[in-house]
Formats: C-alpha cells, structure tokens, sequence
C-alpha cells in the first residue's frame, strides 16, 4: 500500500485536476496510485510521466497537468541550493550566470537559476507572511532575460569559432535562443507558482495560477498566444463536431416503416413480412448564415468561430459569412477561398472588405439594418442564422425591427455571445433586448462552442 | 497480472535501444506501466513520430508475435474478431451425407471451422503477444464498443463455443491519430501517452542511429533545421519520419554540410505542401544571401 501522506497528496492533485477541466475520475486515481507504487518515488520525471499516463486522457490536457504536477509534486522546497561555488549575489552576477547557461543550454542550471531568480527578484509584500508572496513577473520585469539574447548570441558565435565560414545553421541561432529564453520564462513562472503555494497553500494557488486549458480560455480575454493556440485546434475540434453530426444525422435517417416497401419484401418470404422496410429521410444539410462582430474586442471570438465554421464547410449545403464593425458586407467569398492562411482572415477582411465606414465602433442597429435591407434574401426557411457578438450597440439603437425580420424568414436564429452572462446589458449592451426576440446562448470558450454547435444546428 | 517483459523503466529503455527503438522518458515510463499493470497502452500522436514502431518494438525485445489489427472504416466484428469459415462448413456436410443433423451440427460448429481474426487470435494464444490495433480512430464507433469488451476482460463469447478467455494477457497497444475523437470509455481503460515530437538530443542521436554514416555536424545542422521550422506555423510539422529521410537524402546527395542552395532543393523531403515550402523558404530566409553578419 501507498503511505497515507502520499494518498493524500493524490487526492489533492486529482481534485486540483478537475478544478481545472481534466476529468480524472476515481478509475483514474486508483490508476495513478498503483502506478507510484510500481515506480517508486525515486525519479521526478518518472513519477510526472506515471502519472500523466494515468491521469490524463488527451493532449491538450498536458500543460494543465505539468503546470498542477509541478505544484503538488515539487522540486523541493525553499530556495534551491546552486551546486556551484559561486552563487550570484546581486542581479548583475544572476545575468551573468544565465547568459552563460543559455549559451550551454544547460537545463539544469537554468532550472536551478529560475528559482533563484524568484527568490531574489520576486519577492513582494512583507517577507513571506501571509500578505506577501512571489511574482513570476515582478522577477522577469527585473530579470530581463529577453535583454541577453544579443550577449548569449555573441558569446555562442564566438565559441564555435564560426566567424570564418558562416555556417547555414548559425542562422537558426537566434531562434534556438529565443526558445531557449523562452523556456526559461515557464521556469520562473512554475518556481514562483511553488514557491507561492509554500506561503499560501497548494489549493489556492491551485486555482488561480494554473493556466486553464485551450479549450476553456475565455475568448475576450484570450492573448495573441492563445488565439493562435486555438487556431491550431480548428481543424481536430471540426473533425470531432463534423463526426458528432453525422453520427446524429446518421441515427436519425432510421426513420418510420415503410409498409409498401415491406410488402413487396415479404413476397420473397411467403407473405411472411420478416425483415421490415424504413422509409429513410432524405438527410438536408442545412444552410448556414453567420453574422459576426469584427470590432476589436469580439474580433477573437468571431474569427475563430468563422475558422470552425469554415473547417466544417461540407457539414452545411450553404454558408454564406457577413461580418461587420459599424457596416455589413459579405465576406463568403473571403472565407471560403482564404484556406492557405487563416491566422490572416481577420485583417484581410477588414481591410478588403466594406464594414468599417466611420470610427470602428460596432453599430449593431446599423449593421442589423443594413443587412435586413439587402441581404434578407439570404434567409430562407432552411437557413440557420447564427449571430456573433457581444451586442454592445456602443449607446446606437439595437434597431429591433431588423432582427425580427430576420427572424421571421429564418428557421432558427441563434445569437452566440462571448460575454458571461451577468454582463448582458449592463452598460451598453442591448444583449437582453435582442434576446428577447432570438436565442442567446453565452459562449464564451471553444468548450461551450462545440457544446452549442452541435446542439443548436439542426441535423 | 500484466505481461512481466521489463524489470524496471532502464530495462524497457536500455531493450527497446537494442531493437534500434530510442525511447523518451515518457515512453519508457508508460511502457513499463502498461506491462506492469497489465492495462492496454493507448498512443497518439502526428503521424511519423513512431506509434507503431513502438509496438513492434515491444514485439522484438520481448520475443512476441506481433498481432496486428488495421482498423479501416467499416471494419466489423468478422472482420476484427472471428468468423466461421461457411465455405468449409458447406464442404463438410457434403461429405457427409449419410450423418444426422443433430452429428453435423455438433460438427461443423467446432474450432476447425472458425477462422481467427486478430482479436481472437491474441486472446487464444499461449505464448507472449503482443496485439497491435492501429489506427483505432478510423474504425467505427461499434468496434470501439467491442474492444471494450474484448480489453477489458480479456476474454471473448463465441456463442457455439462459449467464452473464451486468455490464459496469457497480451501486451496492448492502441494508436491514434485523433482523426476521430475516441470514446471516454476507451480512453478510461487505457493508459495514455502521447507521442510528440522527441527533443533536440534525442531527435540527433535517432537520426545518428538510423542513417549510419552520417557525421555528427550534419546531424546537428539537420536536427537544428527541423526544430526551427517546428516553430514555424506550417499546415504539416516535419515529423521523426521526415527528420530521417531528409537525413538520409542529404547522405545520398554526399553534402557534408547545410547550405541554402542544398536546403532549398531538398526541402520538399521535409515539407509535404507548396504553401509550407514557401513560408518555410522565408523563414529561414533562403533568398537572403549571406548579407546579414
């Protein structure tokens, strides 16, 4: 059997796990204990990749999972002992010493210099009582370790004495460093996460640090990195839907008996009626109409819907796109053609496309308008109109008129908004008067798109 | 319980490298858990990191048969399981005309006339197995519902036989591309591991391993390459696989060293899309000459 301490701390991990969306269950765990107790506790890394193996059911889910492991299973405790003599004492020397192990790539020290690093720079409040604790970036606003790129470069060119021939490869340098730097970074950021879980308890670190994975990151306040992590997951997650909606289609083409056809089967056996015929549906696809929302704040969430659903083209017999900012205008052909680079579409709609006309506010009342007035004829009684946005009119007229006459050709409207839903209308935002007249649905993750996806799209 | 190939997470790495297998911590560890506790192994990963290798790695270092089931779209019971062979059966009770019905049923329902697919067939043997489903992803979600059956247990029902159960585990490997979302049921009976792309010291000596002949710099440059357009944004990442041909190609062109005109020409070794090559040419800056510093 496993010692109690370490059931405990298990536990405690697991339930940190699913805190943050990785649904490990008590098979997992049970898993994940017997897997220490056939490797033992001798090895970190092995004990990381135990329990990863037992604990975590896909990919997405691994840096959630290292970034909870390194919390509940650390390094050590305290600050870390350099196994070198001359220990930095003062910023300049900590530069020093990591300009050197980023040029050696030694991963080790730089683990090693990360945690001091925290320890010297990103202390903050009294001490470490309970009012203060330690910033990830307090330490690399002082650290500045993105300055020693040029040093660490000098230093490689001039150690592998490429200065005569300049190699192809030594192109690639800068990059390797840059990673390297980078890597780095994620160091600082789990030394301090530790260290802070020492002077405020695992479980509230837990929680707040540990950076939620891809598919539950807010859309509005997703960073460039995280949009363009997202973008990446456009292509499996419109696999898993396009499969998820012809299984549906699939079940549902089972349809009533057909008895003319039974009957004529039957003859075979005598009158007898053994295997029944089913009248199957004609599956339709239906049509699909997106209304989205460019404006700076929303653009995030409208591009990466419009990725989805561009990815899941063959899914619907008609798509037709209409973005705007303060005026409408078709994008269709923008997003249809536009395969070869999507982390583009954005800017080059904005820019080819009429929906900016004055300051780039959105007008939703404008935008609403214009498109009941010449687009109407998009919408027929086959068509699902989704419409994308936070509904924020910026103090115009929601212009409700439009959206019910949308409404009305439609099959079904479905607003996605990516604001929660104790924001609607608060402010400017006009979301509970619009959904009044239509669905709204909050969406605010990938997670709640691909739940809403293939619920509300009829099959 | 479990399938007692590997004595430690050393053992599995030190066999699997004597089979040419250069296997991450991950690897090794996951591994050897899946052979401790007996549970199937379930690994993903883009294609060309060496999924399937593993498998038949585990095979060659341990002194099993590999079993191997290609799961392809409509793949069905017959098709992974068993099925009776009619043709035989049909055969049978022509020659024996004269017997009973009730001689010929007892009969024709007998081992000799079931034909073994790769499920049963890893079940029912007695020496060490091990059974590789590949590309489980493109199988239909009905067959993911019989592998649970068959992995759970162990153990098959053939309704004229009875159940059939495995006097010897096999060792169980799953892969997938994640084309297709497996169930939580299946992924809950497995043992998880990912298969990335390895990291610089590993990827270098994989290749050192697999083209022999090759100098350490080339192999250095070749690896550095790869990496860097690993960061790039491109629609098919250079994979394990590609990292060896691209190695192996550069041998044959008898280039010693990396230089833009041999990378542009050889790029397409690397890069499976135009799109990709052209990003790719940019961002290595393969038109600059060697203007900057």
């Amino acid at each position: 059997m496993t010692a109690p301490g370490v059931t405990e701390r298990l536990t405690g991990f697991v339930r940190a796990l699913r805190a943050q969306g990785i649904p490990a269950g008590p098979s997992e765990t049970v898993d994940a204990a017997a897997a220490l107790e056939v490797l033992g506790f001798d090895d970190r890394e092995l004990v990381r990749e135990g329990l990863a193996a037992a604990l975590v059911r896909r990919d997405g889910q691994r840096a959630v999972f290292d970034a909870a492991f390194d919390l509940y299973f650390p390094a050590g405790v305290g600050v870390p002992e350099l196994a070198r003599e001359d220990r930095p004492r003062d910023l300049e020397q900590l530069r020093d010493a990591l300009g050197a192990a980023l040029a050696e790539g030694d991963q080790q020290t730089l683990a090693q210099l990360a945690g001091l690093a925290v320890d010297m720079l990103g202390q903050y409040g009294a001490g470490s009582g309970p009012g203060g604790g330690f910033s990830a970036h307090q330490t690399l606003d002082r650290l500045q370790p993105q300055t020693l790129i040029t040093r660490v470069l000098a230093a490689m060119r001039a150690g592998s004495g490429a200065e005569t021939e300049e190699a192809f490869t030594d192109r690639l340098t800068r990059d390797e460093i840059r990673r390297r730097v980078e890597g780095f970074r994620g160091q600082v950021r789990t030394e301090a996460r530790r260290r802070a879980a020492e002077v405020r308890g695992r479980e509230r670190v837990a929680k707040h640090a540990i950076a939620p994975a891809a598919d539950r990151v807010d859309f509005l306040i997703a960073s460039r990195a995280q949009l363009a992590e997202l973008r990446r997951t456009v292509q499996p997650l419109s696999r898993k839907l396009a499969t998820r909606l012809a299984a549906r289609r699939k079940r549902t083409t089972r349809g009533q008996i057909d008895l003319r056809r039974t009957l004529r089967r039957s003859l075979t056996t005598g009158g007898v009626p053994l295997r029944p015929a089913y009248r199957h549906r004609r599956p339709g696809r239906p049509e699909i109409v997106l209304l989205c929302d460019l404006s700076g704040s929303v653009a995030g969430f409208a591009n990466f819907t419009m990725l989805l659903v561009q990815a899941l083209r063959d899914q619907f017999s008609k798509i037709r796109v209409f973005a705007f900012v303060d005026s409408t205008d078709e994008v269709t052909h923008l997003v249809t053609t536009g395969t070869a680079d999507p982390e583009h579409l954005g800017a080059r709609i904005l820019s080819e496309a009429a929906v900016v006309r004055w300051d780039g506010h959105s007008d939703y009342g404008g935008a609403l308008g214009q498109f009941a007035d010449r687009w109407l004829d998009a919408v027929g009684p086959r068509t699902s109109v989704l419409v994308l946005g936070d509904a924020r009119t910026n103090g115009g007229d929601p212009n409700l008129d439009a959206l019910r006459a949308v409404r009305d050709r439609a099959r079904h409207v479905f607003w996605l908004n990516p604001e929660r839903r104790a924001l609607w209308s608060t402010g400017d935002s006009a979301a509970l008067a619009y959904a009044e007249l239509v669905e709204m649905h909050e969406c605010r993750t990938v997670q709640q798109l691909s739940t809403l996806v293939t619920r509300l799209l009829p099959v | 319980m479990g399938t007692g190939f590997f004595s430690s997470v050393d053992d599995v790495s030190a066999k699997l490298a004597e089979a040419g297998y250069l296997a991450s911590t991950a690897v090794a560890t996951t591994v050897f858990l899946a052979d401790r506790l007996g549970k199937p192994l379930l690994v993903e990963g883009p294609a060309g990191v060496g999924k399937t290798e593993l498998a038949k790695a585990v095979a060659a270092v341990s002194g099993s048969r590999l079993v191997r089931l290609q799961c392809y779209e409509g793949i069905d019971e017959a098709r992974a399981l068993y099925e009776w062979n009619h043709a035989k059966q049909l055969l049978r009770i022509t020659a024996g005309r004269e017997e009973t019905w009730e001689d010929a049923r007892t009969d024709i329902f007998g081992e000799e006339f079931l034909l073994r697919r790769p499920l049963l067939t890893a079940i029912s043997g007695t020496e060490p197995t091990v059974l590789l489903i590949d590309e489980t992803d493109k199988a239909d979600m009905e067959v993911e519902g019989l592998l649970l059956e068959v992995l759970g247990d162990f153990q098959v029902t053939v309704p004229e036989l009875g159940t059939i159960t495995a006097t010897r585990e096999p060792f169980v490997v799953l892969t997938s591309n994640a084309t297709r979302e497996l169930s939580e049921a299946l992924r809950r009976r497995c043992l998880f591991l990912h298969i990335g792309f390895p990291d610089e010291e590993l990827e270098r000596e994989i290749v050192r391993l697999k083209v022999p002949g090759i100098n350490a710099a080339l192999a250095d440059s070749v690896v550095r390459v790869i990496a860097a357009l690993r960061a790039m944004d491109l629609r098919k990442l250079p994979s394990v696989a590609e990292t060896i041909d691209w190695a192996r190609t550069l041998l044959e062109l008898g280039s010693g060293t990396l230089d833009e005109q041999v990378v542009r020409e050889s790029l397409g070794v690397v890069l499976k899309h135009q799109d990709d090559i052209v990003k790719a040419g940019a961002g290595l800056k393969l038109d600059q000459v060697l203007d900057a510093s």
